[in-house]
């Protein structure tokens, strides 16, 4: 199976019963697959529209009625779609956004594989916020993390972006599709909650339109009502830290990662397509002093993580650009910390790795 | 008669004094309350603008959105759930301007939605820049000698795009606007109802229109019946002055999108 009808069955296990989009390379076969399985789903809508602002307005829209909504794009569609993932994310509405990375900026590299997007996916959108981004490094990850995705949205209700690239995207590998699949639905409001008043982890509950919660929807600073307020400080304060915490506060129960050799010297940290590259080096090779982080939520960052490494010298940063998560990492940590970046669209070659921990001061 | 849909501790709403929006608004929630629809199972949806401040005063799940994506979302809440009952409130800059891809995109879509546009040729929450339908001549802060751009005919736009109800009034026109969108509520399909209206603070001051009746009389004397101007006009007789038709232009039944499945 490819990477991306992984990712679209994914959702489909997980409930997914509204697709909007618009083709777009390399990230077209998520939508095409929707488009041949959902009309043959009962009450599902897939729908093409005319441009990739129009296709994440539709999926919040979707999702306000209840609907497990998704759409997927590729570098520029997710230029786009910046402007109504912000008003998602001030909304707290849950949808998942499957985003195949190629070569940026602009139109760039269609059809090569690139990991640009990384901080975008962070940052993008104006304002401060938070969001979940999880990065699958296969094509059983595609499936697996895309259903973790829509649980993530609903348990958090923010927008969930699954990072995949062009690679891992259009990679064909056998998976093994569960039977059945874990779903975590929003909480549904405390009785007579105000629809935006949050609970005890900072997430308020969901009522979906229709249901008689007369909820009044804004992406402007409102109150627990949902009436916008817009000129007090304290109200504007209050609600975008409440937007981050939510997220950032709880980043070590969101976490998802492997970590492997916690005695090594030379620590790969990686997520995405490099990670195949990283296991080949330490697992196959198992070139010495080598073992490994694999970061399958990127987004929020789990800097506890790097501390299972107590012998690290150094940390060796693999990706597909030019070293954005890199800076993330050094934020946290004390031991130098070393970008192999490689942009292009071919993947980091175990010698490029191995070249690293050699020039890092590790012996093969 | 509108008893129940409107939001009380919302109230005083932001609009200035004379504008046209609450009339309009009233009129909207008369031809709702006139379905007799299920408030709960109706929802109201707008962009950016003045206009579109008009759903947060109203009692129902809203979304107030980014600016010219009211149609995308409301297609996502259409689709979605196509037994809801989706009105949309936007602005002659938020349809037609940033929009306006959207507006030709859910015409021809013929999706079940009924759009109220309330057109005052100007960005009123903005202070006063000029839209797509400021006429050509008349003063906005961004035409400050006069807009040298030929407006948008959202009717034309409308019809030529494949909505199946369309029609024009003004804020001084409101029974028949109310009957007007009412019909617009009750077509399957995309209705679209323009209505022209007074906007003192932001348009009537720059064009020798300061008093909101000022623009009240003049859209009551510029708005010529359709039915009446073609049975009277010559052929290729062009509408004097400033006049404009208002009526009903298109009532069809193209196929449509967002309605509930038969089965």
């Amino acid at each position: 199976m490819q990477g991306n009808i992984a990712s679209a069955e994914g959702a489909l296990a997980a409930g997914c019963t509204f697709f909007a989009g618009y083709p777009i390379t390399p990230s077209t076969e998520v939508a095409e697959h929707m488009a041949a399985r959902m009309p043959k789903m009962k009450g599902t809508c897939f729908i093409q529209m005319e441009d990739e602002i129009a296709s994440m307005a539709a999926v919040i829209g979707a999702a306000w009625t209840g609907a497990r909504s998704m759409t997927a794009t590729s570098g520029p569609g997710f230029s786009l779609m910046m402007e109504n993932i912000g008003y998602a994310v001030m909304t707290e509405t849950p949808c998942v956004l499957v985003n195949i990375q190629r070569g940026g900026p602009s139109t760039g590299q269609p059809t090569m594989a690139a990991q640009g997007d990384i901080m975008q996916v962070r940052f993008g959108s104006h304002g401060d916020y938070s969001i979940i981004a999880l990065a699958p490094s296969s094509v059983q990850e595609c499936y697996d993390l895309t259903v973790k995705a829509f649980n993530l949205a609903d348990r958090f209700r923010t927008p969930v972006f699954l990072m995949a690239d062009e690679a891992v995207g259009h990679m064909r590998e056998k998976i093994e599709i569960p039977d059945k699949v874990e779903i975590v639905r929003p909480r549904p409001p405390a009785d007579g909650a105000l629809p935006f008043a949050p609970g005890p982890d900072g997430v308020p509950g969901f009522a979906a339109f229709g249901t008689g919660h007369h909820i009044p929807v804004t992406g402007l600073t409102h109150d627990e009502r949902g009436y916008p307020d817009t000129t007090n400080p304290t109200r504007h304060e209050s609600l975008v830290r409440r937007l981050v915490s939510k997220i950032e506060d709880a980043r070590h129960e969101i976490a998802d990662y492997s970590v492997v050799n916690e005695d090594a010297e030379y620590v790969f940290v990686c997520y995405g397509a490099p990670v195949r590259t990283v296991r080949e080096v330490v697992e196959r090779l198992k070139i010495p002093g080598t073992g490994y982080l694999q970061l399958r939520v990127v987004w929020p960052f789990p800097e506890e993580l790097l501390k299972r490494f107590p012998s690290a010298r150094a940390f060796i940063v693999p990706e597909m650009n030019l070293g954005m998560m890199t800076r993330e990492i050094e934020r946290h940590t004390c031991v130098p910390v070393i970008p192999v970046s490689k942009i292009g669209g071919d993947l980091h070659t175990p010698e490029d790795l191995v070249a690293a921990v050699k020039a890092a001061g590790g012996q093969e | 008669m509108n008893d129940g849909w409107l939001r009380e501790d919302r109230l005083p709403h932001i609009y200035c004094a004379g504008c046209g929006n609450g009339t309009i608004m009233n009129c909207v929630l008369e031809a709702v309350a006139k379905t007799g629809w299920d408030q709960t199972k109706t929802i109201f949806i707008s962009g950016i603008g003045c206009s579109s401040r008009a759903p947060g005063y109203i009692m129902t799940d809203s979304l107030h959105t980014t600016h010219g994506r009211a149609l995308a979302f409301a297609t996502g809440v259409k689709m979605a759930n196509p037994s809801l009952n989706v009105v949309v409130f936007t602005g002659d800059g938020d349809l037609a301007a940033i929009g306006g891809n959207h507006f030709i995109h859910a015409c021809r879509r013929n999706i079940d939605i009924t759009v109220v546009c309330m057109n005052n040729h100007i960005y009123g929450m903005t202070g006063g820049q000029g839209s797509p339908t400021t006429p050509l001549g008349k003063t906005s802060t961004t035409t400050p000698y006069g807009a040298v751009e030929t407006p948008f005919d959202l009717v034309e736009l409308a019809i030529a795009a494949g909505a199946n109800y369309v029609a024009r009034w003004t804020s001084y026109h409101v029974k028949q606007l109310t009957d007007a969108v009412l019909a617009g509520l009750n077509n399957p399909g995309f209705s679209l109802v323009e209505v022209r209206c007074q906007c003192p603070t932001s348009y009537g001051r720059r064009n020798r229109y300061r008093e909101p009746t000022d623009y009240i009389n003049y859209l009551k004397s510029n708005a010529i019946l359709k039915e009446k101007w073609e049975r009277t006009a010559a052929p290729g007789q062009k509408l004097p002055g400033e006049s404009f038709l208002v009526g009903e232009f298109v009532k069809r039944d193209r196929p449509v999108t967002g309605v509930p499945d038969e089965t």
